[in-house]
């Protein structure tokens, strides 16, 4: 640093720490609670009692009002928040329920005898399984014939139907008058488009008071279910069309209930006295017009789809229709076309009445004597002709006769699951509906049956369909409920017999998947490890694990789900080698990924057992080894912490050698994620302390080498690290481990190596993605390293206060920016270290460590080193001040750079001095010359040296007080 | 300035019933001479349906030969320089039902190959075995038509089975008798292969607007059949025919 004359004395105040602390101790002055305190919530005591807003709900009475606090939030909505509108409505209902207790039985009967609890799955979770399981590649078609119609309908001038619904209604339009319209060779996804648009064409033809046409879009639709050209497209086509007739029947049923609402809506519970006769007469209208449907199959579907309204007619209608509906199925020919339109019936049948089970049971009975129809010569021919396999052909039929026996199963009493079991007997043991049965029944039903439904399966046709669906249809129950604990090994054992013996390594693969989560469920380590070796036997050859990723992948977690016990899951034989089949990097990468999820939640004990040790190693390898250029920074970081998570979980106890060279490994293996290595440094240091707590600060030989081999250890990590600022704080950190080590070369080393890397801070980084200055991090940081130097002794071969003048060094030909003050504020707070440095006994040390006050003992010529430096400083500073005339902005600078030094000479300086005592009035006007300095804080600050005043050995500060004017503002 | 006179049911798609006194083509005075003020005047009315002299009044049918048909025709009389103003609409009669009760009595019924009628080859014919009943052949008009059938056999497969809804009306005039059978509504009760020895429900509502009571009278007669049409997947034909007695209850 150059020198300079100096202008200014420096001359340090003594203090005496200990006495200060002694009198800053509080005197136990008790604490007043005032009424008052910015974050005492808000009480309400009184609510009032609101109308909400929204329409049909009203917040709560004045009984739920409390004096609980109101969070702010809440205060800003308009009203009471949504939810606890909800709860009051509730309240309220349930209010109003118990006040008409006559009327609380009959309502509470019919809720359970219409309503389907949430144990009920509902066709919306079918739906798009369905759609995604049965697709198509060829061409499809579609026919429509809009049967002749008297006279055309107007066409709607509403201008709220859009261009493209008007085009398509017209197009509709041209389809009337007995026109016939085929649309040929449409990919699936047109199809799911035309029939989307037909859907949409319905609404805009309600809409637009075109009843007959909506009907007949209806009509039309469901008779496209009598084709079954394209047959493995069929359970999707059912989907998608009986969505519109789901439409269909929701527009009716809303239609005649609006009729009703006048003067006021029907409640849920309506009885046919509370419908008027306008409604009674257009619903029976409806009917009456569906009843004359020429066809089967659309007469069916459609009264079907307005089953509901059956209810406006009177009370037992839907009880009739039901049955009738069942037993008209019977006229069709196609059983696949029968068992369709059956689930659709038992489907709304199970929406609209719930409790009519006998419908349900006909319908499944009725399905069974159909069966015998798959081997006709009619399908058989429909087969050959589409070329369609016959196991491939039966598998179209388990949505429908799965739904079916759900809604059967649904809440049923055992003795008739049991007869369905039986009857599946009587019939040869019908592989399809066997495997129905198992899945639609209650797991726990089928699993206390299992060794039954084994024996059952082992009879069945191997022909038509193959068991290893039976056996996975079996294992997805037994995963979910237990079957008795003696049958358990011989049902694995029967089942896996079969399983090992499937050829397809998909089929293979897709029912062992199955089984693996009921043997974990029951079975240990053994069992595990022995389906491990054979899922790893059937998939090596010829690589058929490539094509079954997503089942190895549910494989693993099913695993992870039942061990977490890693030194018991890595004790396993074959887990690694199965993980080793995931060659995909990117689903090997998810596959760790997870495992390591999973441990970092589960392994609640710090380990050093090798098997797990290894494992991990190999597991957190593989993922940092997926890392390279391309891999996303978020990516990285997840990496990085679940491999941070396991090295934080591995502890070698008071081995700390080996933990060490684990550490050195654990560098090698991880280089390439930054976090990782940052974590290895923490955890090195993290040791060394340790260390000094366990040799109570007096290191041995040998204990001293170790330390000192941690440090060499961080010394070399750090500077392999691009962050700038991690290198400097673990440059600090590791230099104040030294030190607290004794290893006083080394921290001396860290500190300097600090010192010399400031010049390469960059003026800004970028933090979370935005460029933002460095200024302020690096002013955090130089501070924190000015608070290390006072501890820091000086080394014998270099000069006094040598790492504070080389860090001076470094701030002064550091290129700060522009106008900024940065450089000054250093200077700033590097006269309170000087001044602490002069001191005879320093506010802290470190044990073991002589600092410089041991060392130089308060040598006069240190002392006068010291306020050399000090001197020089502050002409720094005096002169940066000077340079701050020019406008508005330099002076408010000015005042707030002279109050700061100001400040430190108040506290640091002896004011005794009378240049000293001058320089700090000199400072005081400067600061409030051109009025920026805020009044009370100067109030405040001369409060606090009339304070100090008082004192006996400060009362020289009364008489600078007195030449302390404020300044008003002008 | 223009009048116009509208003749507005109450409810136009309510069913008049014949009134207690029987007789026909009354008129009455709705409203008296007199000066009707401007814009739209609504006026009640009301009067009974009575048959003139001993005739029956039938209910409303409309058919080919035979039309029954019953209107309202107001006429609004004006000073000589206005035109006389007149419209009329139509309404429905049904008669009262009837106070006695039809005993269902089944009909069975099982088509062969023997039984059939009309046949040029019978040696050409697949074999086949059709049995079913029909619930009553005397019907209600408001309840459907039921009853089963069930393919015991068929040697060729079915294409389809449908119930068909005739209309017979004859007509008595100089040169003997006319007579016109219509296919009033036609449903399709089976499609495809049906499965052998089940039961297939046969079930029909009565159209509203095309039947009647069976009405036979001197000069004409109004009958209902139903058909029982089973088609073979090689087109072969097979009818059943079955006359019916419709009648209000």
């Amino acid at each position: 640093m150059k020198k300079k004359m100096a202008s200014v004395q420096w001359r340090s105040r003594g203090r005496n720490y200990e006495a200060e602390l002694q009198r800053c101790h509080p005197e136990g002055l008790p604490v007043e609670f005032g009424d008052y305190h910015p974050l005492k919530p808000i009480m309400v005591t009184d609510t009032k009692t609101r109308r909400g807003a929204r329409k049909g709900s009203t917040s709560s009475s004045s009984s739920s009002s409390s004096s609980a606090p109101v969070d702010p939030l809440s205060s800003m909505l308009d009203g009471t928040d949504p939810l606890s509108m909800f709860a009051a409505t509730e309240t309220s209902a349930a209010a109003s329920h118990s006040s008409s207790v006559g009327d609380l039985g009959r309502k509470r009967r019919v809720k359970e005898e219409e309503a389907l609890g949430a144990d009920f799955e509902p066709w919306s979770t079918k739906r798009g399984e369905i759609l995604a399981r049965f697709t198509t590649t060829e061409k499809l078609s579609i026919n429509l014939c809009m049967g002749s119609d008297r006279g055309k309908a107007p066409n709607p001038g509403s201008s709220a139907v859009s261009e493209k619904v008007r085009t398509r209604l017209e197009e509709l339009d041209d389809l009337e008058e007995g026109s016939h319209r085929e649309l040929l060779n449409l990919s699936q996804q047109d199809y799911a488009n035309r029939i989307e648009e037909l859907n949409q064409s319905l609404k805009e033809a309600w809409s637009s008071d075109q009843k007959v046409k909506a009907l007949k879009i209806v009509i039309q639709c469901s008779k496209l279910l009598s084709d079954t050209s394209v047959i493995q497209f069929y359970p999707s086509k059912f989907v998608l069309i009986t969505d519109i007739l789901d439409t269909f029947g929701r527009l009716v049923y809303d239609r005649i209930w609006t009729m009703c609402s006048d003067p006021r809506p029907l409640p849920d519970s309506f009885t046919v006295e509370d419908v008027n006769d306008t409604a009674k007469e257009t619903c029976l209208n409806w009917f009456f017009k569906i009843a004359s449907i020429r066809e089967l199959l659309p007469r069916l579907y459609v009264e079907a789809a307005i089953l509901k309204c059956n209810r406006f007619l009177s009370k037992s209608g839907i009880q009739e229709t039901l049955p009738r509906l069942t037993a008209m199925i019977r006229g069709m020919g196609d059983p696949l076309v029968a068992a369709y339109a059956r689930a659709y019936l038992c489907r709304v049948g199970m929406e609209v009445a719930p409790h009519l089970k006998e419908s349900l049971n006909a319908n499944i009975f009725d399905l069974l004597t159909t069966f015998r129809q798959i081997s006709g010569d009619s399908v058989q021919k429909q087969l050959h002709l589409q070329k369609v396999e016959v196991p491939a052909y039966l598998m179209l039929y388990s949505p429908a006769i799965n739904w079916i026996l759900q809604c059967v199963a649904y809440r049923a009493p055992e003795p008739l699951l049991t007869e369905m079991m039986e009857r599946c007997k009587m019939m040869a043991n019908n592989a399809l509906l066997l495997n129905s049965i198992m899945r639609a029944f209650r797991p726990e039903f089928v699993a206390t049956r299992a060794t039954d439904f084994i024996g059952m399966i082992k009879d069945c046709d191997e022909s038509g369909f193959p068991k290893h669906l039976l056996y996975g249809s079996l294992g997805r129950s037994l995963a979910c409920a237990d079957p008795p604990e003696s049958e358990r090994l011989t049902i694995l054992n029967e089942a896996w017999k079969v399983i090992t013996k499937v050829r397809n390594p998909q089929d293979y693969m897709n029912c062992a998947e199955i089984w693996v989560e009921f043997t974990c469920r029951h079975f240990a380590k053994r069992e595990v490890n022995t389906v491990l070796a054979d899922i790893i036997k059937h998939m090596t050859p010829d690589r058929a694990f490539e094509e079954a990723y997503p089942q190895l992948q549910s494989v693993i977690t099913k695993i992870l789900m039942y061990f977490h016990d890693f030194s018991v899951l890595f004790s396993m034989e074959r887990f690694l080698p199965f993980l080793d089949m995931f060659q995909k990097d990117s689903v090997r990468v998810e596959v760790c990924k997870s495992i390591m999820e999973v441990f970092i939640k589960h392994q609640l004990e710090l380990t050093r057992d090798p098997v797990i040790l290894n494992a991990m190693l190999h597991i957190c390898k593989t993922m940092h080894d997926s890392v390279n250029a391309l891999t996303l920074e978020d990516e990285k970081r997840s990496l990085a912490l679940l491999i941070i998570g396991f090295i934080r979980m591995v502890s070698f106890g008071r081995d700390f050698e080996q933990q060490l060279s684990f550490c050195v490994e654990a560098r090698s293996t991880f280089c390439n994620l930054e976090p990782v290595l940052v974590q290895l440094i923490h955890t090195v240091n993290q040791l060394a302390m340790e260390t000094r707590m366990v040799m109570k600060g007096n290191h041995s030989r040998k204990t001293a080498a170790f330390v000192r081999a941690c440090a060499a250890y961080c010394f070399i990590t750090i500077p392999s690290l691009s962050s700038i600022f991690s290198r400097l704080h673990l440059y600090l950190l590791s230099g104040q481990v030294a030190l607290a080590n004794q290893c006083l070369s080394q921290a001396d080393a860290f500190l300097k190596a600090a010192v010399s890397v400031l010049p390469e801070v960059p003026r800004s980084i970028s933090v979370e993605g935005k460029l933002r200055s460095s200024e302020s991090f690096l002013l955090d940081f130089i501070n924190n390293f000015l608070a290390t130097l006072l501890v820091v002794p000086d080394h014998p071969e270099h000069g006094v206060l040598y790492l504070v003048r080389g860090l001076l060094n470094m701030v002064q030909d550091y290129t700060w920016e522009d106008n900024s003050d940065a450089k000054v504020r250093v200077y700033i707070s590097a006269l309170p270290l000087l001044a602490a440095m002069s001191q005879e006994t320093y506010l802290y040390s470190i044990h073991k460590v002589d600092s410089n006050e041991t060392l130089y003992g308060g040598d006069p010529k240190f002392l006068s080193e010291i306020n050399k430096l000090c001197e020089t400083l502050i002409g720094q500073i005096l002169d940066h001040l000077k340079t701050l005339t020019r406008d508005e902005q330099s002076m408010r600078r000015q005042s707030a750079l002279a109050f700061s030094l100001f400040g430190v000479l108040l506290a640091h300086g002896d004011l005794k001095n009378n240049k000293l005592s001058q320089l700090s009035i000199n400072l005081w006007n400067l600061s409030h010359k051109h009025g920026h300095c805020e009044t009370r804080v100067s109030i405040r600050t001369l409060e606090s040296i009339r304070h100090q005043a008082q004192r006996p050995d400060m009362a020289h500060l009364s008489d600078t007080i007195q030449r302390l004017a404020l300044q008003s503002r002008t | 300035m223009s009048v116009t006179l509208d003749i507005k049911l109450k409810r136009a798609n309510k069913v008049y019933h014949e009134g207690p006194i029987p007789l026909i083509s009354s008129s009455i005075e709705v409203a008296k001479a007199g000066k009707i003020p401007g814009g739209k005047t609504e006026i009640p009315f009301e009067f009974p349906l009575i048959s003139k002299g001993n005739k029956v009044l039938y209910e409303t049918y409309h058919g080919v030969f035979v039309n029954i048909q019953y209107t309202l025709r107001c006429d609004l009389k004006r000073p000589l320089l206005a035109k006389d103003l007149s419209r009329s609409c139509e309404f429905i009669v049904h008669s009262q039902p009837q106070k006695s009760k039809i005993v269902p009595t089944p009909v069975k019924f099982s088509i062969t190959p023997e039984t059939l009628q009309n046949v040029r080859e019978r040696s050409q014919l697949p074999r086949f075995l059709i049995r079913g009943h029909l619930d009553a052949t005397s019907c209600v008009i408001s309840q459907p038509l039921t009853g089963e059938v069930q393919v015991d056999k068929s040697d060729v497969p079915i294409k389809s089975i449908e119930l068909q809804l005739v209309r017979v009306e004859t007509c008595g005039c100089a040169e003997g008798y006319a007579r016109d059978a219509t296919e009033i509504q036609n449903i399709q009760i089976a499609e495809g292969d049906v499965g052998h020895g089940m039961p297939i429900p046969v079930h029909m509502v009565f159209p509203r607007l095309f039947t009647c009571p069976t009405l036979e009278t001197t000069n004409f007669k109004v009958e209902f059949e139903i058909n029982v049409v089973v088609i073979l997947q090689d087109d072969h034909l097979i009818t059943e025919n079955f006359p019916l007695k419709l009648c209000r209850v």
